[in-house]
């Protein structure tokens, strides 16, 4: 049985849908590990360490070489130059994630590039040669990919242009990652920045959502192949009014009832910059939301798992296990999290109730 | 709607876990955990009976840091509705307990939440996805006795009856003389225009007597097929002129829900870009126009199973048609929970040589449909579309069974399949009636009896993978 013109035969299908759904496997999450070098840098000087490869080897090692825990992790996502890095065990980095049954990652944008005529918009760019490039990534242990196309609200924003313009490099990045074999995920981050209030951030991400499947649908991309990584439908981080994260988690299920197929296997959430607690347990309302989900609901955090290990690091080798010990925590306690299990028990520490907002984020 | 319990176990609706870990998707009878005993909005406190608090007394929620919510658009209303007991003010404890309570007037205020430049307020959208509910209600599907007075001609000739508006009424009143057993079996009938406003023999409106079952009425509102000028034989549909108007008409005389027919075909060169996007616009205008006036709008694309394309190629182009569909929808601010879809069932074309078998046709429509459809829709109510009365049953059974996640409330929206047989057996004779509505009746038991398998599997931790074996690799769909 064949479509019109098939862009992929039954096996690549297969292949790709296993793939997801080993990411998402129940209970598990992403651990977003792609941080740019110059990322890296902001997160380092936090703690007044160097930004070398070394030091950026060191601590991603120190978080994929923590046991077990492939328990709550089914996919990290590494950037570049972490591909060719090797664990103190001497192992490439794919080879130690993979080993332990995680599944490798790799962001594959080149940031974002203005639009111009707009108000501050953005596309993101990276199509060029992308296909050879997903090509050598899958030989180098990859099995999915991630690409943020970034959005804004305000008075004139997103405009028409901006949405349409990133949903479709978004479908064809996915079109063409699925031709090589990577399952990618799709991340269309409206940032949190405004005074916007909840529901204006439902009515956008709603908005941007059914244009991002009208353009996968047109690109022909297989969405049970397919991840997507949206943001939370939060308000604005200068919105005066507060929400539960009861009403973060019906904002948001009810968008994404609206939008995303349920073909799509797993929804990974972005922290977009919430702490490392609020993060968790709004995770956790949206798995006890009455509301039918037909998606896995789970998370692909960077600072929302990090920044405890980060604070408990602070550069020296003496404090590396308790460093391992913060970020098995985060990582338990949001795999827990994905099924809705999460019971705060009340001593969430510092670092992981600070807000990590960092206005305009951008990678 | 009443309140009920909610259910909020982890995972209550999406179904239980089997122990290896495999995800076992929820079942249709879970369908009842998932409507959420709507409240009036919060917002109005006169509908609430309530009085209005003074300042004094009002103590605004608080969030999971045992912050005060600052700032409220229900400040008019009792304050404990997100915690049984307000939380301490520490960023230590623990995010308050919710309990069904809390959490169904959470559900109150979130439905009140505005879009930019709202379509909709809570109530009517309440009202919208109620009614909606009520057509679908578990095990019920829907008469489409809206025959145009021209498809009337059509099938009263076949019986040798002459096409007059009075035939028309007896026919009509054939059907809707059935007995309360069809109660169970009906959720909604689509009536044509002139018959909305026709009698019984003994002076009852036919509307009278279809509300009195407890049947919601609708009306089909499109003014048929118009040809697209520059296409290969492709048409659109027309009947938006003065919508809004008759919409309100419609709703003083009864109606709740509307229908609208939109066709495409399939050949080497159709169904073309512009028939999709043309189509999928007008039943997008429709929608819209319906929800202002309270009318839960069913959408239905249908594509004509004329021609010699295989199951693959009607998957395809389902696929396509119902994406810009949906996209529309949203582009028009369609509010989706207030909608139900009329399908056409992914079939191979009529003049395909290779025979399919009903778990076949069945995983090629689940399958459309799962990667389209929003969960938001409320449910699918599949036309016949020519298929047999037999064949549309036994189709409509293996899709209840099909083991993938149908996150919509499945149903029927049949005519010829629910009429044929009593049609045949009438054959314009008075002394035929009794036994012309025993054949509907029959009918729609047989359709509920379709619907009755949902939610069985194959059996055993990896049902769900043994079944999709049965039909052949999912991932080839």
């Amino acid at each position: 049985m064949t479509h019109q013109f098939p862009s992929l035969s039954p096996e690549q299908k297969k292949e790709l849908s296993d793939i997801a759904q080993k990411i998402v496997a129940p209970g598990k999450g992403i651990l977003a590990a792609d941080e740019s070098t110059g990322t890296m840098g902001k997160r380092l000087q936090m703690i007044n360490v160097e930004n070398n490869e070394e030091n950026r080897r060191y601590f991603r090692d120190l978080l994929f070489s923590v046991e077990p825990i492939a328990n709550s992790i089914g996919g990290v996502i590494c950037f570049h130059e972490t591909l060719y890095q090797k664990a103190d065990s001497g192992k490439f980095f794919p080879q130690a994630i993979k080993d332990k049954g995680i599944v490798v990652g790799i962001k594959v944008d080149k940031g974002t590039a203005n639009l111009s005529g707009t108000d501050g918009e953005t596309t993101t760019q990276g199509l060029d040669g992308l296909s050879e490039r997903c090509a050598q990534y899958k030989k180098d242990g990859c099995d999915f990919a991630k690409w943020r196309s970034v959005l804004k609200i305000s008075d004139g924003c997103p405009s028409a242009l901006a949405i349409a313009e990133n949903a479709n490099v978004l479908a064809r990045y996915a079109s063409i990652c699925q031709q090589n074999g990577l399952v990618p995920i799709v991340e269309p981050e409206i940032l949190p920045d405004g005074a916007h209030d909840l529901k204006r951030c439902q009515y956008v991400t709603e908005k941007v959502l059914a244009a991002v499947y009208k353009a996968l649908s047109d690109h022909h991309v297989y969405l049970e192949g397919t991840l997507l990584k949206p943001n939370m439908v939060t308000a604005g981080h200068s919105c005066t009014k507060k929400f539960t994260p009861q009403e973060v988690a019906m904002a948001t299920v009810t968008a994404l009832r609206r939008t995303v197929p349920s073909a799509v296997p797993g929804i990974c959430f972005l922290s977009g910059g919430q702490s490392e607690e609020e993060a968790s347990l709004n995770l956790n309302a949206i798995n006890q939301m009455p509301l039918l989900r037909p998606w896995k609901l789970t998370f692909s955090y960077g600072r929302a798992l990090q920044a405890s290990a980060l604070a408990a690091w602070q550069g020296k080798p003496a404090n590396k296990a308790a460093a391992q010990q913060a970020f098995s925590t985060r990582a338990k306690i949001n795999g827990m999290a994905s099924k809705g299990e999460y019971n705060p028990s009340g001593s969430a520490d510092q670092s992981s109730m600070q807000s990590l907002y960092t206005a305009s984020y951008v990678y | 709607m009443t309140s009920g319990s909610l259910d909020i176990r982890p995972n209550a609706v999406a179904g239980p876990r089997l122990h290896n870990g495999a995800y076992r998707e929820g079942t249709t009878s879970i369908r009842s955990d998932i409507e959420i005993p709507l409240q009036a909005p919060v917002l109005d406190s006169r509908r609430c009976g309530m009085k209005p608090l003074s300042t004094e007394s009002l103590r605004s929620p608080v969030d999971f840091r045992g912050r005060r919510l600052v700032g409220s658009d229900t400040v008019t209303v009792d304050t404990n509705y997100i915690c049984q007991e307000p939380a301490p003010v520490s960023s230590h404890q623990p995010t308050p307990p919710i309990n069904s309570d809390s959490l169904r007037r959470l559900c109150g205020r979130l439905l009140s939440m505005t879009h930019q430049f709202p379509a909709l307020s809570a109530a009517q959208k309440k009202d919208l996805h109620d009614t909606a509910l009520r057509i679908v209600a578990p095990g019920k599907g829907i008469l489409a006795a809206d025959e145009s007075v021209g498809s009337m001609a059509k099938r009263l000739a076949q019986v040798g009856v002459e096409n007059t508006e009075d035939n028309r009424r007896q026919y009509r009143q054939i059907l809707f003389s059935a007995d309360e057993r069809i109660n169970g079996c009906i959720g909604g009938v689509i009536f044509f225009h002139e018959t909305l406003y026709q009698h019984s023999d003994s002076g009852v409106p036919f509307v009278k007597m279809i509300r009195d079952r407890g049947i919601m009425i609708g009306v089909k509102v499109d003014k048929g097929v118009v040809p697209l000028a520059g296409t290969s034989g492709e048409t659109t549909t027309q009947g938006l002129d003065g919508l809004s108007e008759r919409c309100a008409q419609y709703k003083k005389d009864g109606a709740s829900f509307a229908k609208w027919r939109c066709v495409l075909k399939i050949s080497d060169t159709n169904p073309s870009r512009l028939a999709i996007e043309d189509n999928a616009n007008v039943l997008a205008r429709y929608c819209s126009i319906c929800q202002q006036h309270g009318i839960v709008p069913i959408i239905e694309p249908e594509l004509l199973p004329d021609g010699d394309h295989d199951l693959k190629r009607c998957q395809y182009v389902t696929e396509k048609v119902l994406a810009a569909v949906y996209k529309a929808m949203s582009d028009h601010h369609v509010y989706l929970e207030g909608t139900l879809l009329k399908p056409n069932m992914v079939t191979p074309g009529h003049a395909c040589s290779t025979k399919y078998s009903p778990e076949e046709v069945a995983m090629a429509t689940v399958t459309a449909l799962r990667r389209t459809v929003p969960p938001a829709v409320t449910g699918v109510a599949f036309l016949s579309g020519g298929q047999s009365e037999e064949e549309a049953s036994v189709n409509l059974n293996a899709i209840n069974t099909c083991p993938l996640a149908k996150p919509w409330i499945l149903s029927f929206s049949y005519g010829r399949a629910l009429q044929a047989s009593a049609l045949r057996t009438w054959r314009g004779h008075k002394e035929n009636q009794n036994a012309a509505t025993e054949q509907f009746i029959k009918r729609a038991e047989a359709g509920v009896n379709s619907l009755a398998c949902q939610g069985k599997y194959t059996g055993g931790e990896n049902g769900g993978e043994r079944g999709q074996h049965l039909y052949g690799p999912s991932h080839a769909y």
